[in-house]
This record gives structure tokens, C-alpha cells and sequence, in this order.
């Protein structure tokens, strides 16, 4: 495979995907507040959650997003750059197979989406993963 | 072919913005539903004299894009092709006929996307498939025109194309239809607007660079209409045209109009080769 | 009925008890935004599907609460365990107060 700049985002993205890191960076304060609104402060673990979100968006307009934790009561998304952080919390019912779902949103700029996940014992799980949003073509 | 040395610094520009990258389109395969193969890449026709090989614009999109055209399921473009299914079977104008009245299921229309634009003998002049619905509607159905980018006829054409998909595009561009094709090509060829760009400064020039950070394409229309993911709605061939020309600073044609009539002849006859693909997923 | 709004799922015909099926949902639908501003500056209001429910014989596959951030005609998918015969039903709540629903059907192979 060439080594071009396609593919090399290609081979880059994969460790996006999985979003572990050992600090935890500062979130625009928007999402910070949201988030402890649904953890109520508690401590935010990492590895339990997946999510899977493109290095580059095509465009901002339809984004495809997955998020994946096995466990989980429910998962919310956040998108610490958009005017409004919130994008959606999935409740996984006694009928869910797998504690994953996929969508598509929006965002309004390059920045960070967060998965928040609840366990069934109560804990948080986290993954953030930085999708960049760009400008192409003429503007048409 | 003559280079202007002053625009040929602007689209230098724009390349070294873009960060000058050749990112040549890539090598995936394109399979509708894991059973419809979908002819992406293909030798350029004989008149096209600067292109070896043409490539559909399913190739220069993200794999996450290319992803959403693969499933009909996914693909949002098919919800205005099951809304044109209920115009299809609905009797409209003072005739109370349906289009399936007279042309029966939608699937009897394969073969027809591919051959379009087209002479048409009775009118003296060639059509596009917008065209020919509003003649079908006026005169056969004694109904209302639709308008020609609206949703309703967008949604129609994007049924008649989904039923040719994976044949080839095949326009005639000799015989009575020649001279509009020529038009057409003059008009492909033609820098306008304070940009001073024509379609080949970037479609033919420029395909697989970066402009800012989209990567362009051929600029095929084999995969009209198509759903495109910054307005999330079916767009025609013309409405894009329209939007294209403006985007050069430019007065721009208006759908349906005979430039953007020729223009679309000699951009679809670039495609012959690849497969319909339409309504595809683009950016 | 806000106009043009029609969901369409895609669920298997069949599936052994005990099996985990793959569930796709589409609805179309503008999901304004409420961030845009018309014409003469002035915003143009939210309207969007806030919330979507699949349910099988009754018991809850999955609830979600949307914001203004999904994308237009929201997509979802999922999946989902089929312990019997029986239907599947998917509602989607519209901020104007309308709900969609539909409904698939599923055997036991």
C-alpha cells in the first residue's frame, strides 16, 4: 500500500478509535458541566467504553459515530465544541444484545466527542476521540 | 493546452494551501447490497484527449462515506427514490393516469438513465430526463410541471436512475446530437467568474488534489442524483451545475436552461463507461 | 403530522430463539436545529425527533433521547436478542407532539 496521506490517516485512525489515555485533558467547560451533571462527580474510568469516530470528517453535517460497552445501562454522547454539548443518550433495555450503537451527528467544528458510560454497578466509564472537521471545495 | 500565467497562480495557490497533496483516488470496490457490482474506473472515452482513466466519485470519497452508498438501507438518498415510488403509482392531471400506467413497474425504466441526455427527434433538440417527465406530465398527463430541482422531480429521476444502476453509461454524442455535445464541451472548456475557472481547471487539471481539504473528483455525474452529506438531500445534476458556476464568481445558468443542457451531454458522455450509479452519497 | 416524515427499519424475516439480530433505522426528518436563522435573521425554532424506542413483545430493546446534534433523517443501529417469535415496534417522538411508529414482524427459523 503507498504510503500517502489517505492512508496514513487510515493506519492513524485505528488508535483513535480505541481513545485510551493515561491524562485526562481539559474539556471545554460546557461538556465538563454536562458530564458531572450525569456522573454527579463521580470518578471517570477509561478502557470500558468504545467509540469509534472518524479521524477526519467528511462533513461536519453527518458524522457516523459508534460507541460500544459491554456492561453498560446506558452511554451518552458528548461534542465539547458544539453550541449545545449534548447529542445523545442511548438506554440499553432487557432485550439489548450488545451494549452498542451506531448514528450520525453533527458537529459544528473540530473537536472532541465523549462517550460517558454508566455500568450496571453504578460506575463511569469514558472515550474521547478527536474528529477533525474541515472546510473543502469552492464553498458550494 | 494554454496555461494562463495569472489564474494558474491562483489555483497554485489554492494547491499549496490544500498542502499540495496527490491523493489519487482510491482502491476500493464499490458492491450495492453485496450484489450489485458497481463499474467505478474505466478507460476514458476516445474523446476525451487528456484523461487515460475515468473514475466515478464514489473513489475520492472518505471510506466511512463510501460505507453509507454500499447498503440501500443506509443510503439516505433511496428515501426520495421509495417517495417517488408513490408518485409513480399515483394518477395525477386530467388524464388520471399514473406514470405505472402507462410504463408499468418502475423496473421496466432500466436502460433508460443510461442513455440520457438524448436527441429527441420530435422536439428537434436534446433532453434530459427532467425533460422528458414534464413532458410526460404536460402532455400525456395533462398534470402540472414539476419544478426542475424540486424535490419531487429530483426524487423521480433519482427512481429512474436506481433502476439502471450498474449499467454503463452510454450517451451518444455523433449524429443529430453533435452539435449540442460540442456546445457543451466549449462550455466544460470555457474559464468564467472572478475566478476565472473552467470545470477542467479542477475536474480535468486538478483531480485527486486537495482544494482546502475536500479531495476533488472528476466532477462524473454517473452517480446523479446524489445525496450529499452537507445539505443531506438529493441533489440534480443541474442544481450542482448551478451551484458550480457560482462558486466561480460567475453569473450562472439557470436548470434546464440550453447551456446546462449541452453542459450536462458532454459531462455525462465523459462518464461513458462507468455504471449509473445513482442516487449515490457524496460530500 | 409534521409532513414527509416516514420511518423505515430494516430486521431479518427470522432468526433462531436465542439469537442476536442487527437492526437498522432511518426516518426522515429535517431535525431543525433550532441554530439556524432564516432570511431576515431571526432563528428558526428546534423541531426535531427527540426520542426513539424499539420495543419487542413488549419489552424494551432500546430508548434513546436525541438531541439537536444527530444528523438529518437520524440513523440508528443496533442489536438486538430475539428469544421468540414476535414483532418488533419502533416509535420515534416528534418535539410537535407527533409519533411515528411501525412495526416488523420476525419468525423462528
Amino acid at each position: 500500500m503507498d504510503l500517502t496521506r489517505r492512508n496514513f490517516i487510515a493506519l492513524g485512525s485505528g488508535t483513535f478509535a480505541l481513545a485510551t489515555m493515561s491524562a485526562l485533558p481539559a474539556f471545554a467547560n460546557l461538556t465538563d458541566d454536562a458530564i458531572a451533571e450525569l456522573t454527579g462527580g463521580a470518578a471517570l474510568g477509561e478502557g470500558g467504553v468504545t467509540l469509534n469516530a472518524p479521524e477526519i470528517a467528511e462533513n461536519g453535517n453527518t458524522v457516523p459515530i459508534g460507541v460500544d460497552a459491554p456492561g453498560a445501562v446506558e452511554i451518552s454522547l458528548y461534542a465539547d465544541g458544539n453550541p449545545v454539548p449534548n447529542v445523545a443518550t442511548f438506554r440499553f433495555g432487557p432485550l439489548s444484545a450488545s451494549r452498542s450503537a451506531s448514528t450520525r451527528i453533527r458537529l459544528a467544528k473540530t473537536q472532541n466527542v465523549v462517550a460517558v458510560a454508566k455500568m450496571e454497578d453504578g460506575s463511569f466509564q469514558m472515550a474521547k476521540a478527536e474528529v477533525k472537521v474541515t472546510i473543502g471545495g469552492c464553498g458550494g | 493546452m494554454q496555461l494562463d500565467p495569472k489564474p494558474i497562480g491562483l489555483l497554485a495557490a489554492i494547491c499549496v494551501v490544500g498542502g499540495a497533496a496527490w491523493a489519487e483516488p482510491d482502491e476500493d470496490q464499490l458492491t450495492i447490497n453485496d450484489e450489485l457490482a458497481i463499474v467505478t474506473e474505466a478507460a476514458a472515452p476516445a474523446h476525451m484527449e487528456y484523461v487515460n482513466t475515468i473514475y466515478s466519485g464514489w473513489r475520492f470519497r472518505s471510506d466511512e462515506t463510501q460505507a453509507v452508498q454500499m447498503d440501500d438501507f443506509d443510503n439516505p438518498g433511496m428515501l426520495g427514490v421509495e417517495n417517488a415510488l408513490v408518485n409513480w403509482d399515483t394518477a395525477e392531471g386530467s388524464a388520471g393516469q399514473s406514470c405505472s400506467g402507462c410504463h408499468g413497474a418502475a423496473e421496466e425504466m432500466a436502460g433508460v438513465r443510461a442513455v440520457y441526455p438524448k436527441w429527441n427527434e420530435e422536439k428537434g433538440m436534446v433532453t434530459t430526463l427532467e425533460m422528458e417527465v414534464n413532458n410526460c406530465r404536460e402532455t400525456r398527463m395533462g398534470a402540472e410541471k414539476w419544478k426542475y430541482t424540486g424535490g419531487d422531480m429530483t426524487d423521480m429521476v433519482a427512481l429512474i436512475s436506481s433502476v439502471s444502476r450498474g449499467m454503463p453509461v452510454s450517451v451518444a454524442i455523433d449524429g443529430p446530437a453533435q452539435e449540442t455535445w460540442e456546445k457543451g464541451k466549449e462550455l466544460y472548456y470555457t474559464r468564467t467568474g472572478q475566478l476565472e475557472l473552467s470545470c477542467a481547471n479542477c475536474h480535468e487539471d486538478s483531480y485527486g488534489q486537495m482544494i482546502r481539504a475536500d479531495h476533488l473528483s472528476q466532477g462524473q455525474i454517473n452517480g446523479f442524483p446524489t445525496y450529499r452529506l452537507k445539505n443531506t438531500k438529493l441533489n440534480s445534476v443541474h442544481a450542482r451545475f448551478k451551484g458550480c458556476v457560482r462558486d466561480t464568481r460567475a453569473e450562472t445558468f439557470s436548470p434546464g436552461s440550453p447551456e446546462f443542457i449541452a453542459l450536462e451531454l458532454y459531462v455525462a458522455s465523459r462518464g461513458n463507461g462507468l455504471s449509473v450509479e445513482g442516487p449515490s452519497v457524496r460530500n | 403530522m409534521a409532513s414527509g416524515v416516514k420511518p423505515r427499519v430494516k430486521v431479518p424475516k427470522s432468526a433462531a430463539a436465542g439469537d442476536i439480530i442487527t437492526i437498522k433505522t432511518l426516518i426522515s426528518h429535517k431535525m431543525e436545529s433550532g441554530q439556524r436563522k432564516d432570511d431576515d435573521g431571526n432563528i428558526i425554532p428546534r423541531s426535531i425527533i427527540n426520542r426513539f424506542t424499539a420495543e419487542f413483545n413488549g419489552q424494551n430493546v432500546i430508548d434513546v433521547v436525541l438531541e439537536p446534534a444527530i444528523s438529518t433523517n437520524p440513523f440508528f443501529e443496533f442489536e438486538a436478542v430475539v428469544p421468540e417469535a414476535g414483532e418488533f415496534k419502533f416509535t420515534w417522538y416528534d418535539d410537535d407532539g407527533d409519533v411515528y411508529e411501525t412495526a416488523k414482524q420476525i419468525a423462528l427459523s
